[in-house]
């Protein structure tokens, strides 16, 4: 089961941010998805779950005795590097994939033996698999033929799948006339065109450019809102999984590493792969030297005390490191309070990213250490250059201890 | 100077492949068109006109004059012209259809095997042809033939009490076409069912579709093209065929490539044989050109661009 500290109950996911500029007809759904946490509330049955699932191939193991529960109208993100499994353990969902131990579970049914055709799932496939003999519409139609719907029906239903991902024009289309984004859209209408419980998407945006998917992202959230359906999304996109996302799980090697929503995802990594794979993280060695109510002290190698929050994990005195996101930091020529944690250093480097500048500064300990400032908040006429002496700060709530 | 040249040059190029139709098909196809309009003549060579240089191009036109389509019109009146083509068509059709019956699954099935079977599994289809087809065809008659090992495999099995006459018969045509047809439907048939992607039979299960009803409604329209080279690979040849209806067909077998040979070779009547392979390219024209279209909407399909 995911880890679900109470605290970060109430945060705002960012999807409800998304939502932010809707019609106020979405304000119910808007407030409905901020209280959205059924993953908190210990009653709520779930409506996927794995079971200790294992997937093997020969001696290669893709998916390693995982456990995992996901529920009704949650947009879930599966998120990972190529090869962790992830779209393993969606294809097994889906039926693709035999199960070498373990077992699925959907709305409380064991899912062994039965096949892809007769699960009530359906998939959004990377490569689209329209089929290329077909125009848009008979693709669209082509799963409501095999329940044998009547032909008016069919006809209303795929007008209204048309009309939903805005292609009203192109149902007598094949395929190759449509271009990358469409092609997209028309997968989309056909994998939901059977409303599934649930639509599994396999690197829906993958084949898009940038924009286009940052777009689509955005209507994915509305259409998954508006149609009340589970969606589980599979991605190595970090920042598509953030955007989409009521929890993310993070895999690694065939296992889950964390399950959050986004925020305490990113926030709060349980541990240092989490926090390196999502975003950018600064890591400081350091020897814990105490910890007490929520904070821990720890003393890095050159004897420097920098103070953490430690996320009620009892951290022993062992090594830990000190880990701090890039914009969490600040940047200044004079030395800071001392109440904040401050490390000192010369500018190595600087990107200019248009809505950001990043630096990166050698500390004299030696790390070299990346901090984002919004441009925003640079004076113009005074920047900070390369290779002048600064020092860097963050609160304590700014940074947290990682084991090591 | 060099630029002429290398513009020349590229002329050139592009003209090869016609200058090589013009000297291996076109110059050949006169030759026979006009045998077809000349005489038969108890000479050396067995026909009038022989068309010479010594008198120029008013002999020629002396020549040309003489020209008649008596043959045609002598193909019309006997029937055992019109029969062999009907019967040619026929046979071609057939073994087509068997062809493609037993090619399908085959193809389907090295397809669908593991991708490091499927280089020896092509090897297996291919491996017939190192070996002479003349010599295939006879072996043929070594298994067929009234003591041969069929009839001593079925004596054995009990099956038959006895040996059943299969050679000398159109069954051993059928079976000859067939057999030596084969990789030419099963090549063409592999190449699309192999670059098919699997993911479009996965898309279909995931829609509700089964295994059966994905095969008839995914994998066998996208495998048109290859029906179609592969239909029309076998049954252009196979209408012309001369060694296998000659070898293992009865004296009843009635084709048009079995006819063809009498006539040149035991009647030495150039010209009516001539007229005899005119007019079956004259009825294989119209497939052939039905190929050659199919080909090239199946390129075009290929390329991505639409009608």
């Amino acid at each position: 089961m995911p880890s679900s500290p109470p605290k970060q109950a109430g945060a705002p996911s960012g999807k409800a941010e998304a939502g932010g500029s809707k019609p106020s007809t979405a304000k119910a759904v808007a407030n409905f998805r901020k209280s959205f946490q059924p993953w908190l509330e210990p009653d709520t049955a779930p409506f996927i779950e794995f079971r200790n699932v294992t997937k093997r191939y020969g001696a290669v193991t893709a998916v390693d005795q995982l456990s995992l529960s996901i529920f009704e109208r949650e947009f879930f993100a599966l998120l990972g590097p190529s090869g962790c499994g992830k779209t393993t353990l969606m294809r097994m969902l889906a039926g693709f994939e035999e199960i070498s131990s373990g077992a699925i579970y959907l709305a409380g049914e064991d899912l062994s033996g039965v096949p892809p055709y007769r699960r009530p799932v359906n998939m959004m496939f990377q490569s689209y698999a329209l089929f290329p003999h077909m125009s848009v519409a008979n693709n669209i139609a082509f799963g409501l033929k095999q329940e044998g719907m009547a032909k008016g029906e069919i006809t209303d239903r795929v007008a209204a799948m048309l009309a939903l991902v805005k292609m009203q024009d192109f149902g007598s289309r094949k395929p190759d006339q449509l271009s990358g984004g469409q092609r997209q859209r028309v997968a989309l209408a056909r994998s939901l065109a059977k409303q599934p419980k649930l639509l599994l998407l396999d690197e829906p945006l993958g084949a898009l450019d940038r924009k286009l998917r940052e777009e689509t992202q955005f209507e994915l959230v509305d259409l998954q809102e508006k149609l009340g359906i589970t969606f589980m999304i599979v991605t190595h996109d970090q920042e598509e999984a953030m955007t989409v996302a009521d929890r993310i799980a993070v895999m690694n090697a065939g296992k889950l590493v964390q399950v959050a929503p986004p925020v305490e995802m990113y926030e709060r990594p349980t541990n240092r792969y989490v926090a390196d794979f999502l975003g950018d993280i600064n890591l400081i060695a350091g020897r814990v030297k105490s910890q007490s109510k929520g904070v821990v002290t720890l003393e890095t190698p050159a004897g420097q005390r920098l103070r953490a929050n430690d996320d009620g994990v009892d951290l022993g005195n062992g090594n830990v490191w000190f880990a701090t996101r890039p914009e969490k930091l600040a940047i200044s020529r004079a030395k800071p309070a001392a109440k904040l944690n401050a490390l000192e250093g010369e500018v190595w480097d600087i990107a200019y990213l248009g809505g950001q500048t990043t630096y990166k500064v050698r500390l004299d300990s030696g790390e070299m250490v990346k901090v984002a400032v919004l441009n925003a908040t640079i004076d113009a006429h005074d920047p900070i250059t390369w290779e002048e002496r600064v020092w860097l700060s963050c609160p304590t709530e700014g940074a947290f201890a990682l084991s090591a | 100077m060099s630029g002429v040249f290398k513009a020349v040059m590229g002329r050139a190029i592009i003209w090869l492949p016609y200058l090589w139709l013009l000297i291996f098909f076109l110059a050949p196809f006169f030759l026979v068109a006009k045998l077809s309009v000349s005489q038969t003549a108890i000479a050396q060579p067995p026909y009038l006109p022989v068309l010479t240089m010594g008198e120029g191009l008013s002999g020629w036109w002396a020549d040309f004059k003489t020209f008649a389509f008596d043959n045609y019109a002598f193909l019309a009146t006997d029937s055992l012209y019109w029969k062999g083509y009907l019967s040619s068509l026929q046979i071609a059709f057939i073994s087509t259809l068997l062809t493609l019956v037993i090619g399908y699954p085959l193809a389907y099935g090295m397809a669908r095997a593991p991708r490091t079977m499927r280089p020896l599994l092509l090897m297996l289809v291919i491996l017939p042809f190192w070996t002479s087809f003349l010599i295939r065809v006879y072996a043929w008659i070594g298994i067929l033939k009234k003591e041969g090992l069929l009839n001593q495999f079925l004596l054995w099995l009990g099956l038959i009490s006895e040996p059943l006459t299969v050679l000398n018969t159109d069954v051993a045509v059928y079976i000859g076409i067939v057999y030596s047809y084969l990789p030419f439907m099963v090549l063409p048939l592999y190449a699309n069912l192999e670059r098919q992607d699997g993911t479009l039979l996965e898309a279909a299960s995931d829609l509700g579709c089964n295994r059966f009803s994905a095969f008839w409604q995914i994998t066998w329209p996208l495998s048109r093209p290859g029906v179609i080279a592969g239909c029309f690979l076998v049954f252009i040849p196979a209408v012309g065929e001369f060694v296998i209806p000659s070898l293992l067909g009865g004296s009843s077998t009635l084709m048009i490539g079995r006819i063809l040979f009498d006539e040149f070779f035991l009647n030495r009547d150039w010209p009516i044989s001539s007229a005899v392979a005119v007019l079956l390219l004259l009825i294989l024209i119209v497939p052939i050109m039905l190929f050659q279209r199919s080909e090239a909407r199946a390129r075009e399909m290929a390329k991505g661009v639409g009608p």
